[in-house]
């Protein structure tokens, strides 16, 4: 009887969350789009969101090239399909593990960053102090960041695709002698629109979820120095938890355009 | 400090005001008016309410019941736009500074202006800065960030931020809260030159019966969230009644 109490509360918290959250994200359509626009901030946002995670995003990219073709390698060598290395490895970082690792990497690095400096705004006061002044704090916290977010993404994984591919290439050319004009030939062979499309759109509501969910938790914290912490942790746990439901519900709307 | 304020209108008026948290009634029924450029101190307990007091008289806590007329308009009815209008009128001093820390002091004080004051030139803007850094005697901290100076330093600059869109009413929270005697003494002298200049109205709610006694012309004190006693420094020094006596006199 407790238990069950307990998960009717839980699935009411749940409930009341994702109302919250859908209104939070009905008051951005509401504001984001209405002048005055703060250009200002917004391009210190994109600055923040993009330039900065250049360095982070383009290392775990190289990497994430480089080990997915040697480990790749042996099966395709096994099946005498060892040419197909360069098409494979570049389909399956363009659609699917370029956004996501990227995206997953941004939820946990600007989002518990937005998490924790809105959280930290509002436990001392900044953000009252905002309000109180008769300015917008919502537009000029919230809107430019989830913008920033949602730009930033789709570049940030076309950036984090060509490093991955350079780190692919690499590892080819270390176990075969494959030139960069042939292995490059053979990924823009494979590549289509149909690919990259999806990918790109899909990064930009990857973007778009990471810059709300880190919004909307550090908008609404509370309790001290202990909310903070807690707005940083559920803005990476539940936005990388969106990152893969958002994904699930492209790869169906992908297949119904394109079938994949 | 003898204002006449008799023949001034109310710039805010509070009628039996309620505010609850739960099962917590912090205000039972509270009333107060302001007049044109009067200083009344709110005096209580910790606890017992005076912030929140000044949160609902600027629209940041809803009250549960009764009215707040600020410079005759009723606060719980205003929409966000005419709120944020009405704001513009009232400056706002957080006990804990608020200073936007990732702006320096020039940031934090263009912030309010280039937003409610799209009409001012970038000149008029650098003017209003200087002016308001002049009158807490901080333009040298112009480029500063706020985690570069002192608390009373802070406090000044917050004072400054609440004057550079020439509010009429200000509302002080714990002003000199945290700070030592002698920058105490100056925040006091600061906000009485303020009034002077700006010719404000001011709520300030305040422990500090030094605070109080230099800055205040009345004072109202706020226990079990209702009007306990009112009157002037000296009035309530002077009251036989045993807790009023235990608060001014201990």
């Amino acid at each position: 009887m407790i238990q069950t109490k307990g998960q009717f509360q839980s699935a009411k918290r749940f409930l009341f969350l994702v109302g919250d959250i859908g209104q939070f994200t009905l008051r951005f359509f509401r504001e984001g789009f209405h002048k005055p626009f703060e250009w200002k901030e917004i391009l210190k946002q994109c600055g923040e969101v993009g330039y900065r995670s250049l360095s982070l995003v383009g290392v775990t990219a190289f990497i994430m090239g480089l080990v997915l073709t040697i480990q790749s390698r042996p099966t395709l060598v096994e099946f005498g399909a060892e040419s197909w290395l360069p098409a494979m490895v570049s389909v399956s970082l363009i659609r699917e593990i370029g956004p996501v690792i990227t995206a997953l990497i941004c939820a946990g690095k600007i989002g518990s960053r937005i998490g924790a400096e809105l959280g930290s705004m509002r436990v001392t006061e900044q953000i009252d102090a905002m309000e109180v002044s008769g300015t917008n704090p919502f537009k000029y916290l919230v809107t430019t960041r989830v913008l920033a977010t949602s730009l930033m993404l789709p570049l940030l994984v076309i950036f984090a695709d060509t490093i991955a591919l350079y780190g692919s290439f690499l590892a080819v050319n270390i176990k075969g002698a494959v030139s960069f004009q042939l292995f490059f030939n053979q990924v823009f062979e494979t590549l289509e629109f149909s690919d990259l499309i999806p990918s790109i759109l899909k990064s930009f509501f990857f973007g778009f979820i990471i810059g709300i969910i880190g919004c909307y938790m550090g908008y609404n914290s509370k309790k001290g120095t202990e909310g903070v912490g807690k707005s940083a942790n559920s803005a990476v746990v539940v936005a990388s938890l969106m990152v893969f439901i958002l994904d699930l519900i492209a790869v169906q709307i992908t297949d119904l355009f394109y079938e994949l | 400090m003898n204002y006449k304020t008799k023949e001034r209108e109310n710039v805010i008026e509070i009628r039996d005001l309620k505010k609850s948290f739960g099962d917590n009634h912090v205000i039972r029924g509270f009333d107060l008016n302001v007049k044109d450029r009067e200083s009344v101190a709110v005096l209580g307990q910790s606890g017992s309410g005076k912030s929140v007091l000044i949160k609902c008289v600027i629209g940041l806590i809803t009250a549960d019941e009764g009215t707040i007329k600020v410079l005759g308009k009723a606060v719980e009815q205003l929409n966000q736009v005419e709120l944020d209008e009405l704001r513009t009128d009232i400056g706002f001093l957080f006990q804990s500074n608020a200073l936007y820390d990732s702006m320096t002091i020039r940031e934090n004080l263009e912030f309010p202006l280039r937003r409610l004051r799209r009409d001012k030139s970038k000149a008029e803007i650098d003017a209003a800065v200087q002016e308001a850094l002049e009158d807490v005697g901080l333009f040298h901290t112009l480029n500063l960030m706020p985690s570069e100076l002192s608390g009373g330093m802070r406090k000044r600059i917050s004072i400054a931020r609440t004057l550079i869109v020439q509010p009429k009413i200000i509302l002080y929270d714990e002003p000199t809260t945290g700070l030592d005697p002698i920058t105490a003494g100056e925040i006091n002298q600061l906000m009485n030159k303020v009034q002077e200049k700006y010719k404000t109205a001011s709520i300030i709610i305040s422990h500090d019966l030094d605070c109080i006694k230099v800055t205040a012309q009345r004072i109202v004190i706020l226990k079990n969230g209702i009007n306990y006693k009112e009157g002037t420094f000296e009035e309530l020094k002077n009251s036989e009644d045993p807790w009023v006596s235990a608060f001014f006199n201990t």
